[in-house]
């Protein structure tokens, strides 16, 4: 039935010749070790390999005595494990007249960043659920303000809030800077999850109000159980911003209640004493712990956050 | 003499094959369709053909030069992309240019190709503008100037058309028709998972479902006599009407399913001619005819009008003939209402049929 | 009965009540506060904000500065730099990451984990690897090159460098990540017709593929200046903007002026100056972005 055009299964057509299989065949040859290769993986490999040298420098440092570091060299692995130099940092390093260690800033930076992160993401999906899907007249504008506003030097508004704090009696307490951090947080995640509502399909919307939802029913029914991730990505974003704060902390609370980088700083940048290196660099560590165990734990989020955030909606 | 041919292709990604042991041979000149609903296999293939994709084994020949191993551009090929793909921060000019420039073509050469391509494509006017200026039909036209002015004999195109309104990608159907017309001895190979472009363009389709090709012919072949049941009901629209039943030989062969006996007698057994057993029948619903149209047609049955879709030109009738769906097409003039019962007919030398089991025409 | 039409107070009215935080936060601490800033910097300020208006003696004042011209200096050089350099490493880097290599995630992790730091803890950690006695400078002598010489933190003339390599390593990530995800939106096809047409890959890259994410480099481009001018917890932490006030930028100056030297109208002078050079980089970028004539990118 040559006429039909057929082919069997095998899908061999009728024409193919048998001389068919000489010459080039398969896949292109390659080697693995190709130049292309080489230079490829061997700058990725020296660039990965100078990202990682502080992190490994911190490490080895912290671990070493006193009398080790004086010997010198930075990168050499210590010859003696100690956790003095944590023990230390965490319970007893001195700023100032208090000597209770990072612990006394690590709560603190605690109670900062738990009140503020829910506060600030609590108010900014809000927001973002009602320029999205609720647009009332004028909202845009408070919207278009509130974006410019991220771009606004922070030193720009550093006094008037103070003014603000200080007639509002919270100057120089945890509130307070729980108050600055929900202020400054609120446009990248107003943005972030204004992009994200709008994403949702209007159709889900529309029939959730002709089913008679109204503003809080359709966000805590509908849209709060179906944006988990975006509260993830938020999260993400605040708990690191926040816990990496060092301005606001400084200028809005009081040697007491300082967090945890400004008594990070004063510890290490304190000029009387003897330097201890390996406390210093204890310090730091744990101090960069938290947003660490975020970021690795959190993987292609913490990108979508900083992509979210950084690239308009 | 082949243009383009593949012998005994694999591709597979990982422990997934994509495509096994194809072969196809394409003649000059030839304008071959690769049609498939998505992923079939048929983009694949073509960027296998374009040495856009590495395979795993098997070989391809372009011109007769074993091309297998080399690069796409060395290849004698042009491309045409779904998406355009034009480089939009360059004028269309530039679009055109850049290839030939890359590959130190003469100057006064790069602008008489141009001047050619922009003239069978009627593109003369748009040559000083940006991609962003131009409508989707332009951008397409441009696509396809960038791979005629490379000079080749070979064209692929990718779904060209599939991001153009039902009316433009109409127009440029037969615009891309006329060019392989005038360009006589250039072969093009032509990916889409739209029957229509497929049966106006090709010369030949190859239909392809799991890295596979179920039937290569004429477009005629694969309309009247589908190779297995998955190509006569992919072809056709509205699709052809299936009733399941089986083949008994007495005297004549005939199909029987319930009650409904149809003689075969006319219908054309390929091979070894009728036997007994399981199989599907097929009939189309343009070849179903109605009332008067039926009187002479040799199988004749009454039906009952269950819902009647009117399309302007035609109706589509869908109705019960002893419990089996059957589709029909009358014209669109015919009064009819839900509950009718009206006398059908057909001729089963039209029809297909193939076995229950491995599904292949008989 | 026709039923009244509501007042239009009243429609939306839980959205409304609902955006009072966003709105207080711009009208009154972003709009209210920056004005409020802008105006104060015309009066005689010092330990406490008062109306008494001097017209630009504070801005006079400032420019006379000698700590505050260096401090404009720095941030000029130090901002070209990063610029300069995270673009160029970035889009490198991203541009490597693209090429299907294998590993990439991890890759990937390790050059945007420093982006999580804080700056204080960059600062103290590059503080500690430039320590001229300990650091890079000594261990390189140690291995036989005895006159070499890298101490940027304790040089007045290179300290700002120093600061640069700390920012590059904190920040490249971020860009290199903004990067990528633009070369991934970019039509796979555009990759495959350039193949066809015989385009080197160095050549698709800079005549193709660059000039198609112009917006991302704007973008980028905003991101990082914005973040140039805020510079300060890396500079507190790491020289404290030392040798001297070698290291000074303007952010630092604000702080100092408001909170230490009791001297709030030199504040507000030298951050209503910061919020200018923001603008200028920004405003043009918005009429591009949002502005115009609508929709350009796409």
């Amino acid at each position: 039935m040559a006429d039909v055009g057929l082919i069997d299964h095998a899908g061999t057509d009728a024409r193919v010749d048998s001389k068919a299989l000489e010459g080039p065949r398969g896949a292109r040859p390659r080697r693995v070790l190709s130049r292309r290769n080489i230079i490829l993986y061997g700058t990725l490999f020296v660039v990965a390999a100078y990202y990682l040298l502080p992190l490994y420098v911190m490490v080895v440092t912290s671990l070493k005595g006193m009398p080790e570091i004086r010997l010198g060299n930075v990168f050499s692995p210590p010859m003696e494990i100690t956790f003095e130099p944590w023990v230390k940092a965490w319970a007893t390093a001195c700023t100032g007249l208090n000597c209770d260690g990072l612990s006394r800033g690590f709560w603190n930076s605690v109670r900062i960043t738990i009140p503020s992160v829910i506060l600030s993401i609590a108010i900014a999906s809000v927001n973002g659920y009602a320029l999205s899907l609720w647009r009332f007249k004028g909202a845009n504008l408070f919207f278009t303000i509130l974006i410019v506003g991220a771009f606004i030097p922070y030193q720009v508004m550093l006094y008037p809030i103070v003014i603000i704090l200080r007639e509002m009696g919270i100057y120089g307490t945890l509130t307070g800077l729980v108050l600055v951090h929900t202020i400054f947080g609120m446009p990248i995640l107003t943005l972030l999850f204004r992009n994200y509502f709008a994403s949702v399909p209007e159709e889900l919307f529309k029939a959730a109000r002709v089913d008679g939802a109204g503003f809080w029913g359709i966000y805590f029914k509908i849209m709060l159980p179906m944006s988990l991730p975006i509260f993830v990505v938020a999260m993400i974003l605040q708990v690191t911003g926040i816990w990496n704060d060092f301005l606001f902390g400084v200028v809005y609370t009081k040697p007491g209640v300082y967090p945890m980088t400004v008594q990070l700083n004063n510890i290490v940048n304190s000029v009387q004493g003897v330097k201890e290196y390996n406390v210093n660099m204890a310090a730091t560590i744990i101090t960069g712990l938290v947003p660490l165990i975020v970021y690795f734990a959190s993987g292609k989020l913490f990108v979508r956050g900083i992509a979210a955030g950084a690239v308009k909606g | 003499m082949a243009s383009v041919s593949v012998k005994n292709l694999d591709l597979s990604f990982g422990d997934i094959k994509v495509l096994q042991n194809l072969n196809l041979e394409i003649d000059k000149g030839e304008f071959l369709v690769l049609l498939g609903s998505s992923g079939c296999g048929k983009s694949t293939l073509l960027n296998c053909i374009a040495g856009l994709l590495d395979i795993t084994d098997g070989q391809i020949f372009i011109s007769d030069r074993n091309v297998t191993w080399e690069q796409p551009k060395d290849r004698g090929i042009g491309m045409v992309f779904q998406s355009y793909a034009l480089y939009p921060q360059m004028t269309v000019e530039g679009n055109l240019a850049f290839g030939l420039k890359n590959a130190r073509v003469p100057k006064d050469e790069i602008e008489k190709r141009i001047a050619r391509a922009a003239q069978l494509l009627h593109i003369e006017p748009l040559l000083k503008r940006k991609p962003a200026q131009l409508s989707g039909g332009q951008r397409q036209r441009v696509a396809i100037g960038r791979a005629l002015v490379r000079d080749v004999d070979v064209f692929l195109f990718d779904e060209p058309l599939s991001n153009l309104d039902a009316k433009l990608r109409a127009e440029l159907r037969v615009e891309i028709k006329r060019l392989h017309q005038r360009l006589e001895n250039t072969t093009m190979i032509y990916v889409t998972h739209d029957q229509i472009e497929a049966m106006t363009l090709a010369d030949r389709i190859a239909i392809m479902r799991a890295g596979a090709i179920q039937q290569l012919a004429d477009p005629a072949t694969i309309y009247n006599k589908p190779y297995n049941r998955y190509v006569a009901g992919f072809i056709g629209s509205p699709s052809i009407n299936f009733i399941d039943g089986t083949i008994e030989v007495a005297s004549d062969p005939v199909f029987k399913a319930g009650d409904t006996t149809i003689d075969l007698s006319r219908y054309a057994f390929s091979g070894n001619g009728p036997k007994p057993g399981a199989v599907t029948f097929g009939i189309r619903p343009e070849h179903i005819f109605m009332d008067k149209a039926a009187t002479d047609e040799p199988f004749r049955a009454d039906v009952e009008v269950d819902v009647v879709e009117p399309m302007g030109a035609d109706t589509l009738v869908w109705s019960t003939l002893d419990g089996h769906e059957l589709r029909f097409r009358v014209d669109g003039q015919t009064p009819l209402r839900k509950g009718d019962r009206v006398k059908v007919g057909f001729d089963p030398a039209r029809a297909s049929i193939f076995d229950a089991e491995t599904e292949m025409r008989l | 009965m026709p039923s009244t039409r509501p007042n239009q107070l009243f429609r939306n009215l839980n959205a409304k009540i609902a955006s009072i935080p966003m709105i207080l936060t711009a009208v009154v601490v972003f709009l209210g506060g920056t004005v409020w800033t802008v105006v104060y910097s015309f009066t005689d300020s010092k330990l406490l904000p008062r109306m008494r208006w001097v017209g630009l003696d504070q801005y006079e004042r400032l420019w006379n500065t000698s700590r505050w011209l260096i401090s404009i200096e720095n941030l000029l050089i130090f901002g070209i730099l990063v610029l300069i350099f995270s673009l160029v490493i970035g889009f490198v880097l991203a541009a490597l990451l693209d090429q299907k290599i294998r590993f990439e995630d991890t890759f990937r992790t390790i050059f945007l984990y420093p982006f999580a730091l804080s700056f204080i803890v960059t600062g103290l950690v590059w503080q500690w690897l430039l320590n001229p006695d300990f650091g890079v400078q000594s261990v390189i002598r140690s291995l036989g090159f005895e006159n070499f010489n890298f101490d940027p933190l304790y040089n007045a003339d290179i300290v700002i460098y120093g600061i640069l390599i700390a920012a590059l390593w904190q920040g490249t990530g971020l860009v290199m990540v903004l990067m990528l995800a633009g070369l991934r939106g970019i039509d796979e096809d555009i990759w495959k017709a350039a193949r066809v047409d015989g385009i080197p890959m160095w050549k698709t890259y800079l005549f193709i593929v660059i000039p198609m994410m112009r917006p991302i480099f704007i973008t980028t481009l905003v991101i990082i200046t914005t973040g140039i001018v805020k510079v300060y917890d890396l500079v507190v932490a790491q020289t404290g903007g030392g040798p001297g006030i070698a290291s000074e930028v303007p952010a630092k100056y604000v702080y100092d002026m408001m909170f230490l030297s009791q001297n709030l109208g030199q504040g507000f002078a030298a951050s209503t100056i910061m919020l200018l050079t923001v603008m200028i980089v920004v405003i043009p970028w918005a009429y591009l972005e949002f502005g115009g004539k609508g929709k350009r990118h796409g």
